[in-house]
C-alpha cells in the first residue's frame, strides 16, 4: 500500500493532530490540499467523504473520516494506544482533555473581535487552572517520563502539540509546570518529532487572517 | 441521593455523578461543565440525565463556549453482564464543588463514572471503556474503526439535539428545520445505505455495537422532536424497531427505567439557575 493521503485545506484545523501523530510514528504521508470550493465539491461528489466532511485520510484501502476515528486507527496501528484497556482509558481521558482545550484554541481565530478578549481570558484560566494542573499532577503522581504506561503514547504527542499552541498564545502560561515543560523537551527531542518541528516539514503554521478567509470561502462558513 | 435499580446484584458499581441539569458541558467563567436536568417522570423532582453530547464547541456566536457530551445509558443497558448501575445526583452547586475540591473530577467536570476502581471522565472515554468491556466495539481494528466513524458522525448530530433546548425560542424553529435537514440529507442516508447494502440487522459486523446504540439514541431523540424524521428511510425504521426489541434495550425503553425523558422548559430554567446564576 502507498503512503497515507491526507485531504484537507492547507492549514492546521482538525487535521493537524493527525499530522503530528503520523509524524511521531515515523509514517510518511502525502497531502492533497483543498484550495477551492470546487475541490471540496469534487470529493463530495466522488463519494469519498462519508459525512461530506473533511478531514479525510486514505489509509490501508480505507477512506477514513472523523478526526477521532482517524487518530484512533493510527494510534492503534502504530502501537501508541497503550497495552491494555486500562491504559487505553487513561490515554483517552487525557486525550479528550487536551482536545477540549485544543478546541478552544482552534476556534479562537473565528471568535468575533468583540468577544475575543473574554475568550482569551477564559482560555488562559482554563489552561492554568484546569488542564495543565491536571496533567502536571499525572506526571508528578508516577514520576515517569511519559503520561501513561511508562512509554510513549499518543497522549504524549497530543499533549506536546497542545503545549506548543499554549506557548504561541502566551509562553508564561507554562511557568509553574516544570514536569510538563520537561515532557515537552523530551518529546521534542525524539528523532521523528524533532524532524517534524523543523522548518520545511509538513507541520502547519498558525492561522492568519488570509488563511481564515480562504477557509471561509472553501468551506462556506 | 443515590438511586439503586431494583435487584441490583452486580459486583460492579457504576456511580454516575451528574448534575441535575442539562448535560451541556458549558464552560463559562463560573459555570461547571456537564450537568443535566430532567424532571423525574413521576414529578418527584429532578433527576440526572446522563446523556452524551458532542464534544465540539459551538460556533463563536454561542457564548460561552459550549460542549456537551453524554453517554446514553444504553451501553450499560446493552451489557449482558449487568444492566444496573447506581446514580448519584448532584442537585446543588455545593455538591459539585465538593466533588471538585476533593479531586474526584479530573477536569472539574461531570459526567464522571466510577467503575472498576477508576473515576472516569470525558464522555467518549467512558463510552469506549464500556463498549470495550462489553464487546460492543467490533471484532477487529477495521470493525472498530467503522464503529468509531459512525459513532463520531452520529454524535455530531446528537449534539445539535442536546443544544437545541438552550436556544432562544425564536431560534428554535429554525434550528429544528436545520437539524432535520442535517439528519435527512447527511446522516440518515449513510446509515440507510449501510443497512440496505449489508442486509444485516446491525451497522457493523452483524452484531450489536456502540454504533447501533448511539444511533438508536439519536433516532429516538430526534423522533421526539420530529416524529416523521425517518419517513424516507424504511431500513432505518425496521432497524429501530428491531433494536428496540432486544431485551436489555427494551427494558431500558420501558417506563420506570433510568432512561431520561425529553428536556422541557423547567429543565432549561434550572440549568440556567444552577450554572449561570
Amino acid at each position: 500500500m502507498g503512503k497515507p493521503v491526507l485531504h484537507y485545506f492547507n492549514g492546521r484545523g482538525r487535521m493537524e493532530s493527525i499530522r503530528w501523530l503520523l509524524a511521531a510514528a515515523g509514517v510518511e504521508f502525502e497531502e492533497k490540499f483543498i484550495e477551492s470550493p470546487e475541490d471540496l465539491d469534487k470529493l463530495k461528489n466522488d463519494g469519498s467523504l462519508m459525512f461530506q466532511q473533511v478531514p479525510m485520510v486514505e489509509i490501508d484501502g480505507m477512506k477514513l473520516v472523523q478526526s477521532r476515528a482517524i487518530l484512533n486507527y493510527i494510534a492503534t496501528k502504530y502501537n501508541l494506544y497503550g497495552k491494555d484497556a486500562k491504559e487505553r482509558v487513561l490515554i483517552d481521558m487525557y486525550t479528550e482533555g487536551v482536545a477540549d482545550l485544543g478546541e478552544m484554541l482552534m476556534t479562537l481565530p473565528l471568535t468575533p473581535s468583540d468577544q475575543r478578549e473574554a475568550k482569551i481570558a477564559l482560555i488562559k484560566d482554563r489552561t492554568k487552572n484546569r488542564y495543565l494542573v491536571a496533567f502536571e499532577k499525572v506526571l508528578k503522581s508516577h514520576g515517569q517520563d511519559y503520561l501513561v504506561g511508562n512509554r510513549l503514547s499518543r497522549a504524549d504527542i497530543h499533549m506536546v502539540e497542545l503545549l506548543y499552541y499554549i506557548e504561541e498564545l502566551d509562553a508564561s502560561l507554562l511557568a509553574g509546570f516544570p514536569l510538563l515543560q520537561a515532557l515537552k523537551t523530551r518529546i521534542s527531542n525524539l528523532p521523528n518529532v524533532k524532524k517534524f518541528l523543523q522548518p520545511g516539514s509538513q507541520r502547519k503554521p498558525p492561522l492568519d487572517e488570509k488563511a481564515i478567509e480562504e477557509a471561509r470561502k472553501i468551506f462556506r462558513f | 441521593m443515590c438511586f439503586h435499580s431494583p435487584g441490583s446484584s452486580s459486583s460492579a458499581r457504576v456511580t454516575v455523578a451528574v448534575f441535575p441539569g442539562l448535560f451541556s458541558g458549558w464552560d463559562s467563567g463560573s459555570a461547571l461543565a456537564h450537568c443535566q436536568l430532567k424532571k423525574d417522570s413521576s414529578g418527584a423532582g429532578l433527576c440526572p440525565v446522563p446523556l452524551f453530547l458532542g464534544s465540539k464547541s459551538l460556533s463563536p456566536a454561542h457564548t460561552p463556549s459550549n460542549r456537551g457530551h453524554g453517554p446514553p445509558t444504553y451501553p450499560e443497558a446493552c451489557g449482558n453482564i449487568w444492566n444496573s448501575f447506581d446514580e448519584e445526583f448532584l442537585e446543588t452547586q455545593e455538591q459539585l464543588k465538593k466533588l471538585q475540591e476533593e479531586g474526584h473530577l479530573m477536569f472539574q467536570q461531570v459526567p464522571m463514572v466510577e467503575m472498576d476502581g477508576m473515576k472516569l471522565v470525558q464522555t467518549r472515554c467512558i463510552l469506549h471503556y464500556i463498549a470495550d468491556k462489553h464487546h460492543l466495539f467490533g471484532k477487529n481494528l477495521k470493525e472498530r474503526t467503522m464503529i468509531d466513524m459512525y459513532v463520531e458522525g452520529t454524535l455530531d448530530l446528537l449534539e445539535t439535539l442536546i443544544m437545541h433546548p438552550f436556544l432562544k425560542p425564536a431560534d428554535q424553529k429554525k434550528d429544528l428545520v436545520a437539524m432535520a435537514h442535517k439528519a435527512i440529507a447527511l446522516y440518515f442516508p449513510v446509515f440507510e445505505k449501510v443497512l440496505r447494502c449489508s442486509g444485516e440487522n446491525f451497522l457493523v459486523g452483524n452484531q450489536l455495537s456502540l454504533a447501533d446504540v448511539i444511533l438508536l439514541q439519536t433516532i429516538l431523540a430526534m423522533e421526539e422532536r420530529i416524529p416523521t424524521v425517518l419517513s424516507a428511510f424504511p431500513y432505518l425504521q425496521d432497524y429501530t424497531s428491531r433494536l428496540s426489541e432486544i431485551p436489555t434495550i427494551k427494558r431500558f425503553l420501558e417506563p420506570g427505567s433510568k432512561k431520561k425523558p425529553p428536556p422541557d422548559e423547567q429543565y432549561v430554567k434550572t440549568v440556567y439557575e444552577v450554572f449561570l446564576s
